[in-house]
C-alpha cells in the first residue's frame, strides 16, 4: 500500500476487548486513543479484537503494515496521554519501530511465535464480531463442508482426529458423539459446558470473547453429525464481557442464516440459545449442569445413564467443553490427519495451556501436547512474578494436584499426569513462590469442596467438612500417626465413595499437598521441639 | 394506600417477567435471572407465582433459589463488590488483600456496609486469571488489586465509605 493510500482511508489500530485486556486498561487506551484523534484531525479506526494472549505485554495496540501487525506495549496506565501522543508522532500508525515501546511484528514475538495456534489462530487477531472478518481467516468453511457430507463422514473425521474432550475429562469426541448419534429420538441437543469454573483457567473466555463463531459453528455441525437441532450453551455468571459478546454473536449469526431454519440455504436446522448459569462450581459437571439448564437445583445425577443416552430432558445429549466445539470446524477443514500428527501418545492435537499466579509472564500458551510443564514455566513463564524461587505449581484447577519441581519434567500429556496423580485437565497451570504454605492451600481445597459440594453424597458433602477440622488438627497437633491415618481414611472414602470428581478429586490436591510439602504441616508440632 | 399499590406493581411486574419467560425449556433459571436483574434480588413475593405459573411446588422453587450462590433474597448495597478467593490469586496475596478489603469496609462477606454502598461477596473465579488478585463491581473485573488500588478505586466510584471501627 502507497503511502497516499495509507492516508486515504482511516488507519486502523487494533486494540483488545478480552476481559483481562479490559482489566488491565485497554478501555482507557481507546478512549486517549479517541481524544488524541480528535484534537490532531487524524481518521483513526479502533478494531476492538480478542486477546494474543501475551498479557504482560497489554494494554498493547497493534497496526497493520505490508510484512503483518506491529505491536506497541505494555502502555503504561499512568502515563497514557504522553504516550499516545508520543506513538502517533512516531507515526506508529506506518508501523514505525523506533518507539521504545515497540514490539515489533506480533507473531515474531517469541512467545507467540514458539505456539502451535490451532483453535486460537484467530483470537487477537479479528473483530470477534464480524463474520465478514471471520470468513476472510477461514471460518464458516468447516459447516460448508459439513453440509456436503454425511453424518457418517463427520463422525469418521471427528473419530480419526484424536479428539478427546478439553474439558478436563478428555473423553473421546468421536465415541461421546457416534453414541447420540446412534440413539433414535426425535428429539436430541447439543450443550456446551462454558462454566469454566477452574481456578487459573481463562482460554474458554478468550475463545468465547475472541473468536465466537468459532464455537457456534462448532455446535452447529455437531448438531448435523448426531441429528440434534437445539444448542444450549451453558455460560458462567462470572463471564459478564463472554456474554455480552455471544449474544450479539448469536444474533447476528441468526441474521445471517447460520442459525435458525435452513442454514445457510440446507435442509439442516439448528437452534441455538445462550443460558446463564447463577455461581455454583459444582454445574461444571455435565450432570449437574443438565439438572441446571433443566430450571433444577446443579444436583449431580448418578451415572448410568450416560448424558449421551439419556441427557438433558432425558434425551440423547451431546455435553462438549466450548473449546472441544471451537476444534471441530478446523479439523473438518484441515483433514482428522492435520490434527491427529500434532501431539503424542493418546494425546492427540493441540491444548491451550493457561499460565498464571506468581508468574512474571502469564498468559496463552497453545501447544501440541508433549513437551515438559517446566518448558511452559521458564521457556514462557520465564519464572516467578515476585523474583522469588518457584516451590509449587498447581496444574489441572482446584481439584488438580500440586507438584514440586521434582515433577515439573513430566509432559504435558493426559495420561503422563494421570501416572503421577496429576491431572491436566483444562490446561490451567498456577505458580506459586516460596512464600506458599501449603498446609493453607491444602486446606482451601477442603475447603473450597465444602462450599461448593451439592451435597447429594456424603463423602463429598460430610467429607469436606471432616476434612477442614482435620487438617486445622494437623498443623496445630502436629503430623501424629493417628492423624494422618485418620486424613487418608478420609481421603480414600472421599475418592472411592463420592459421586462424582467434585469429592472424588478433591483428595488430589490436599495429598499431593502432604506428600511433597509435608514439611508446611507441622509448624506448630516444630516450635514445641 | 402507597405499600398495597406497590405491591400491586410489583406483583405485575413479576407476572409480565414469568410470563415472557415460561415457554422456554427448563425456564426457571431465565425467569430468576430476569426477576433480579429487574428488582436486584429475588424477593419473597416470586416464589408463590413462580410456583403457580410453572406448575412446581413452592419449596421446588425456593430450593433452587437458595442452591444459587448468585441469586439473593434480600436486596443488595448500591455497588455488588465481589472478590476472588481462588488459587491463582492467593498466588498473588489475595489472602493478605481480602484481609484488608474486609478491615476497610467494616463487613465479611455476605454483608453490607452500613451506608449501604457496598455488599461483599466471595467468588470462586473471574477468569481474570493473568492479571491477579482480581474483584469484580457490578460488570467489571479489576486486575492487579491492592488495598492501595482498592482505595482510589473506592474514591473513583465516588463511594463515602464510613470508617471501620478498629
Amino acid at each position: 500500500m502507497s503511502d497516499t493510500e495509507q492516508q486515504s482511508c482511516p488507519r486502523k489500530i487494533f486494540l483488545s476487548r478480552d476481559t483481562t485486556s479490559l482489566a488491565l486498561g485497554a478501555e482507557q487506551v481507546a478512549d486517549r486513543i479517541r481524544a488524541s484523534e480528535k484534537h490532531r484531525g487524524e481518521d483513526i479506526e479502533i478494531v476492538r479484537t480478542g486477546s494474543r494472549g501475551l498479557f504482560w505485554l497489554e494494554p498493547m495496540i497493534e497496526v497493520d503494515t505490508a510484512a503483518g501487525r506491529v505491536a506497541y506495549g505494555p502502555l503504561p496506565i499512568d502515563q497514557l496521554d504522553e504516550t499516545i501522543e508520543s506513538l502517533l508522532d512516531a507515526d506508529c500508525l506506518a508501523g514505525d519501530k523506533r518507539h521504545p515501546l515497540c514490539l515489533g511484528l506480533t507473531e515474531a514475538i517469541p512467545y507467540l511465535a514458539k505456539q502451535q495456534r490451532f483453535s486460537f489462530s484467530r483470537v487477537g487477531v479479528i473483530d470477534p464480531l464480524s463474520l465478514a472478518d471471520y470468513q476472510q481467516h477461514g471460518g464458516l468453511a468447516g459447516l460448508h463442508l459439513a453440509l456436503t457430507m454425511s453424518a457418517g463422514d463427520i463422525l469418521a473425521v471427528v473419530s480419526d482426529s484424536g479428539l478427546r474432550g478439553r474439558g478436563g475429562a478428555a473423553f473421546p469426541t468421536g465415541i461421546k458423539w457416534q453414541t447420540v448419534h446412534d440413539v433414535d429420538s426425535e428429539q436430541k441437543y447439543i450443550v456446551c459446558n462454558a462454566d469454566e469454573g477452574d481456578s487459573g483457567s481463562f482460554a474458554d473466555r478468550m475463545l468465547m470473547e475472541g473468536d465466537p463463531f468459532s464455537l457456534i459453528e462448532g455446535m452447529i455441525i455437531a448438531g448435523i453429525a448426531v441429528g440434534a437441532q437445539q444448542g444450549y450453551i451453558y455460560l458462567r455468571e462470572e463471564y459478564p464481557n463472554a456474554h455480552s459478546i455471544l449474544k450479539q454473536a448469536i444474533a447476528s449469526a441468526e441474521a445471517q442464516q447460520l442459525l435458525g431454519n435452513n442454514i445457510l440455504g440446507s435442509s439442516k436446522h439448528f437452534q441455538l440459545e445462550l443460558r446463564l448459569a447463577a455461581g455454583a462450581y459444582i454445574c461444571g459437571e455435565e450432570t449437574a449442569l443438565l439438572e441446571s439448564l433443566e430450571g433444577k437445583r446443579g444436583m449431580v445425577r448418578a451415572k448410568p445413564p450416560l448424558p449421551a443416552i439419556s441427557g438433558l430432558f432425558g434425551k440423547p445429549t451431546v455435553v462438549n467443553n466450548v473449546l472441544t466445539l471451537a476444534a471441530i470446524a478446523g479439523i473438518l477443514t484441515r483433514g482428522a490427519a492435520y490434527y491427529r500428527d500434532y501431539g503424542i501418545g493418546r494425546s492427540r492435537g493441540t491444548l491451550p495451556f493457561q499460565l498464571s499466579g506468581n508468574i512474571k509472564y502469564p498468559g496463552l500458551i497453545e501447544l501440541a501436547f508433549g513437551p515438559s510443564l517446566r518448558t511452559l514455566l521458564e521457556d514462557f513463564g520465564g519464572g516467578t512474578y515476585s523474583g522469588r524461587p518457584m516451590r509449587s505449581v498447581q496444574v489441572g484447577g482446584p481439584l488438580g494436584a500440586y507438584l514440586p519441581a521434582a515433577q515439573w519434567d513430566i509432559a504435558l500429556d493426559y495420561e503422563a499426569f494421570s501416572q503421577h496423580n496429576a491431572v491436566l485437565g483444562h490446561g490451567g497451570i498456577v505458580v506459586f513462590d516460596d512464600s506458599v504454605d501449603m498446609a493453607e492451600q491444602a486446606r482451601f481445597s477442603m475447603e473450597f469442596c465444602r462450599i461448593e459440594s451439592c451435597g447429594k453424597c456424603t463423602p463429598c458433602r460430610i467429607g469436606s467438612t471432616r476434612g477442614v477440622e482435620l487438617i486445622d488438627k494437623i498443623c496445630t497437633d502436629g503430623c501424629s500417626a493417628n492423624n494422618m491415618n485418620l486424613l487418608e481414611d478420609l481421603c480414600d472414602t472421599m475418592t472411592h465413595g463420592s459421586l462424582c470428581a467434585m469429592g472424588g478429586m478433591t483428595p488430589i490436591p490436599v495429598q499431593s499437598a502432604l506428600q511433597h510439602f509435608a514439611e508446611d504441616f507441622s509448624k506448630q508440632g516444630e516450635q514445641d521441639d | 394506600m402507597p405499600e398495597i399499590s406497590a405491591e400491586i406493581e410489583q406483583n405485575a411486574a413479576l407476572l409480565e417477567i414469568i410470563d415472557s419467560h415460561k415457554a422456554l425449556e427448563g425456564a426457571l433459571l431465565p425467569i430468576l435471572h430476569a426477576i433480579q436483574q429487574r428488582f436486584t434480588y429475588i424477593p419473597d413475593t416470586a416464589i408463590p407465582l413462580i410456583a403457580q405459573q410453572l406448575n412446581l411446588s413452592r419449596a421446588e422453587v425456593h430450593s433452587v433459589t437458595r442452591f444459587y450462590s448468585f441469586f439473593r433474597s434480600t436486596a443488595p448495597g448500591k455497588h455488588t463488590l465481589q472478590l476472588c478467593r481462588a488459587e491463582a490469586c492467593q498466588a498473588r496475596g489475595s489472602r493478605a488483600l481480602e484481609q484488608a478489603i474486609q478491615q476497610r469496609l467494616g463487613i465479611g462477606f455476605h454483608q453490607t456496609t452500613a451506608d449501604r454502598a457496598i455488599s461483599l461477596e466471595p467468588v470462586y473465579c473471574l477468569g481474570n486469571c493473568a492479571a491477579s488478585p482480581s474483584i469484580r463491581i457490578g460488570d467489571t473485573v479489576y486486575g492487579g488489586m491492592t488495598i492501595e488500588r482498592f482505595e482510589r478505586l473506592l474514591s473513583t466510584l465516588a463511594i463515602p465509605v464510613v470508617e471501620a471501627q478498629s
